[in-house]
């Protein structure tokens, strides 16, 4: 049985599917599903037990390539639709991917509630500070002084939304940055946000090589954090406020119990709920 | 002739007790054996502004306002004026008001009915902790012919929370009314009918349409406040832990409708409810579940639109956006309630329906039926549950390399493999997909993709359910909703002068059904629309749908005001004299 179940051990390529991706030649995409299939397959999670969920952008095609269960649905709504069916069956790994316009624009209310409450579950942030699919926008993580964005000529003038920073005081319970670039640094720190109970955010600064080919040289410019996680929130604050959004390696580990109400039966028959409304 | 029937409203300030007063007045009546129901009118106030307590009694079964009421117990007087529309009198109908009640600046409205004075507020006084409603409960009580005995019982089980000075107080109070009211005069009330009385319950709407969740097997609800709909909510939020079930607050609509979807993806029966504003929001996702085949319930308890219009008053005006609001060809299902009682059966129906056609359902409640309660016959428990089609794991080792998701079939209902199936691995995807559910762009897996989803809700037997059928005549009322109540009343009352008119109340608004229709209005030379909506969007949707007779007569008009049995029955005899 011992030597059958070496055997078996589940390769990173066995998680992926059959699909091509429709990502441009050199996304940091690529890296990112990478890293996912080495977290599944490091921590031997069976492919029918992981869900991949997202809503729509580039990167929220990321179910798709990969042969686990997947939902890709609407516009912003993949932590929503994320937390309905970790709530509904709480034994599955769970995990949310996307982007920074579809997590923090569209989709931010659900960003803000999925950390306060703290479902156990990950969720994936390909961060590239553009709207990709719709061909180059400015998004809500862009410089303000971004010169290129078709809906923003001469820039948004805008401060760009920090969203770990936001995670933090929203109450995730777990907080990371990645570079897709670190192909295998980010699957251990995927492995990790798995692992940890309640809700796990890591970004991953994955470039548009398309729409802001300077990303490229994010693999030159970030750095591991020169700090172990903190566990405290107003240390973790500190940091995040003042790291330039290039410093990688896990930020924050908080011991929030998960949310989890599923709770056992009370009664036999479902008949015992009509006696209230008896006369 | 005995009276088979009364009509009483309590009206007052927001705060003032009024609703309460008329549930233990309800509650009373039904231990006394009467049939009946109280639906609510209220302002947009938390505190303050207006409310109505609307009941009818009656010795049978009733689900329709009467044409007028025979009493009005008014509180302060000031807060009737503000639903003389919503209240007719007649001329013996009878007004019990306080002039010293409330605001002095606004005195009784002009009002056909006799009218007596009576200081509740002043004998309220007389009680230690004691408040004009009370006082009027005891004064309702003895004017309509409840033995005085049959009280306390009631106001200890509403009271109960309250602590005993509460009650103390309350009782008193009910007992100076009672007395007070021993010179006014009495109404003829309805005899008392206790054949079936062990076996009615008090519900209302919303919480029957809760109830037909639970039994058609939903177990996962997410739930964002919004009135008329509350309530399903929070009834739900108490009954689905019992059955091992849960119900998430969200953020918004979109996460309720998203997080169904979810729950429902991962195997669990699913369902929210809203109203106009947040079927609005919600209309996106619904046409993911439709295009993922994902079956999820979404309950609409209408109020007036557009925009946050009434909140707290009911209108037949979500049928377009029901119907006809998703965006793309996105075939689902659209369903409504006819009654109180079959707001357990419909909602039911709607999860069975939802989960074997894996699917969207909307059920089209309203206001009116939602909050109001009704004494009732127990509902008839029904077969119909939850019973998605799911594939065994023999069924999944036969596909070597992919499982195909999407599969074409001939019934267009595709076995839907639950995460956790080995080999049944798949993305549910709201991109149009091929059979296998990868992304594809190609015309003939659009097309194929498309037929599917149409065949598998064309292509079921949905039985005798889709309408509920009265009546042989050649003339015939077509209605849907809460305001087949007063047709129902209005074609009784016809029926039993022998005047035959044919009834078609639907219940599954979509898919369309134009054989079923075809039969029904076989023999129908005229036929009467009844609907509450200012654009007709009933008319309209019959005339997209079906093929109608020439003759077309349409009764509408908006909310709130209900629709009542006496003006459908002079909307059949204006036609029958034009003509």
């Amino acid at each position: 049985m011992t030597e059958t179940t070496a055997c078996t051990l589940l390769q990173p390529k066995e998680y992926k599917s059959k699909v091509k991706p429709v990502w441009c030649p050199g996304c940091g995409d690529f890296g990112v599903l990478g890293s996912i299939t080495k977290a599944l397959s490091g921590l031997q999670i069976q492919p029918e037990n992981a869900a991949i969920i997202s809503g729509i952008g580039c990167s929220s095609r990321m179910p798709t390539y990969l042969r686990t269960y997947g939902f890709h649905g609407v516009h912003g709504r993949a932590l929503a639709l994320a937390t309905g069916l970790k709530v509904a069956r709480p034994e599955l790994t769970v995990i949310a991917t996307g982007g920074d316009g579809d997590g923090f624009s569209i989709g931010g209310n659900h960003f803000l509630h999925t950390c306060r409450r703290n479902p156990n579950m990950t969720y994936i942030v390909m961060d590239n500070q553009v709207y990709g699919m719709t061909k180059g926008q400015a998004s809500p993580t862009t410089d303000p002084n971004w010169e290129k964005g078709k809906l923003t000529p001469g820039g948004t003038g805008i401060n760009p939304f920090q969203p770990l920073v936001i995670a933090l005081a929203s109450g995730a319970n777990f907080i990371a940055r990645c570079s897709s670039s670190d192909s295998n640094g980010t699957a251990r720190v995927i492995m990790e946000a798995i692992r940890h109970p309640g809700f796990s955010m890591v970004q991953i600064l994955s470039p548009c090589v398309t729409f802001r080919p300077e990303q490229r040289d994010w693999k030159n410019l970030v750095k591991p954090a020169q700090m172990e996680a903190t566990t405290d929130p107003a240390q973790a604050a500190r940091r995040l406020l003042t790291d330039e959004g290039l410093y990688t390696g896990i930020l924050f580990r908080g011991d929030r119990p998960a949310y989890q109400p599923m709770p056992e039966p009370s009664i036999d028959n479902i008949a015992e709920l009509d006696e209230e409304f008896r006369i | 002739m005995t009276r088979q029937n009364l009509s009483i409203a309590l009206t007052g300030s927001g705060g003032s007790g009024v609703m309460t007063t008329g549930s233990m007045l309800l509650e009373i009546a039904a231990k006394a054996g009467w049939y009946g129901f109280m639906g609510r009118s209220a302002g947009p106030q938390i505190r303050g502004g207006e409310a109505a307590a609307l009941i009818r009694v009656s010795s049978e079964p009733i689900e329709s306002p009467d044409d007028s009421f025979d009493l009005v117990l008014a509180i302060d007087p000031g807060s009737f004026g503000r639903f003389v529309a919503e209240i007719p009198l007649r001329t013996d109908s009878l007004i019990i008001s306080d002039a010293e009640g409330g605001r002095r600046s606004s005195p009784l409205p002009e009002t056909p009915a006799q009218v007596l004075d009576l200081p509740m507020k002043k004998l309220a006084k007389t009680v230690k902790g004691g408040r004009p409603n009370m006082i009027a409960l005891g004064v309702v009580a003895k004017v309509i012919g409840l033995p005085e005995s049959t009280i306390f019982p009631i106001l200890e089980k509403f009271l109960k929370s309250k602590g005993p000075e509460a009650l103390e107080a309350s009782w008193a109070c009910v007992q100076v009314g009672y007395e007070a009211a021993s010179d006014l005069p009495t109404f003829e009330s309805p005899p008392i009918n206790n054949e079936s009385a062990t076996d009615r319950w008090s519900i209302t709407g919303n919480e029957a349409a809760g109830l037909g969740a639970v039994r058609g097997g939903v177990r996962f609800v997410a739930a964002y406040p919004i009135t008329p709909a509350t309530e399903v909510l929070e009834w739900l939020a108490d009954a689905l832990p019992k059955v091992g079930g849960v119900l998430v607050q969200a953020e918004d609509e979109l996460a309720s409708i998203n997080q169904i979807i979810g729950a429902s993806f991962g195997g669990k029966p699913s369902l929210t409810a809203t109203s106009g504003p947040g079927l609005a929001l919600m209309t996106e996702s619904i046409g993911l579940a439709v295009c993922s085949e994902v079956p999820v319930v979404v309950l609409d308890v209408m109020r007036c639109g557009p925009s946050t219009g009434i909140a707290t008053k009911s209108e037949q005006s979500d049928l377009n956006i029901a119907t006809a609001g998703l965006h793309g060809d996105a075939p689902h299902l659209v369903l409504s309630p006819t009654s109180v009682t079959d707001c357990v059966f419909t909602t039911q129906w709607a999860v069975h329906l939802a989960e074997s056609l894996q699917t969207a359902a909307i059920v089209l409640s309203d206001q009116s039926l939602g909050q109001t309660r009704a004494i009732i016959n127990k509902p008839a428990d029904i077969a119909f549950i939850a019973r998605r089609l799911i594939p065994d794991q023999l069924e999944l080792e036969q596909f070597e390399e992919q499982y195909y998701r999407y599969a074409v079939g001939d019934s267009g209902v595709s076995p839907m493999a639950i995460p956790g199936q080995v080999g049944g691995q798949y993305t549910a995807d709201g991109l149009e997909h091929n059979e296998a559910g990868a992304p594809s762009s190609l015309p003939e897996d659009h097309l194929a993709q498309l037929d599917k989803r149409e065949r598998k809700i064309n292509g079921f037997d949905y039985g005798k359910h889709w309408a509920d059928l009265e009546g042989e005549g050649e003339t015939a009322i077509i209605t849907w909703g809460s305001t087949t109540g007063p047709v129902r009343e209005a074609l009784s009352r016809l029926r039993a002068q022998g005047e035959d008119i044919r009834l078609i109340a639907i219940r599954l608004l979509a898919p369309e059904r134009p054989g079923e229709m075809a039969a029904a209005l076989k023999g129908v030379k005229r036929l009467l629309v009844v609907e509450q909506s200012h654009s007709k969007q009933f008319h309209r949707y019959l005339r997209a749908a079906y093929d109608l007779p020439a003759a077309i007569r349409v009764f509408n008009r908006p909310g709130p005001l209900p629709f009542r049995p006496n003006e459908i029955i002079e909307q059949l005899a204006d036609w029958s004299a034009e003509s």
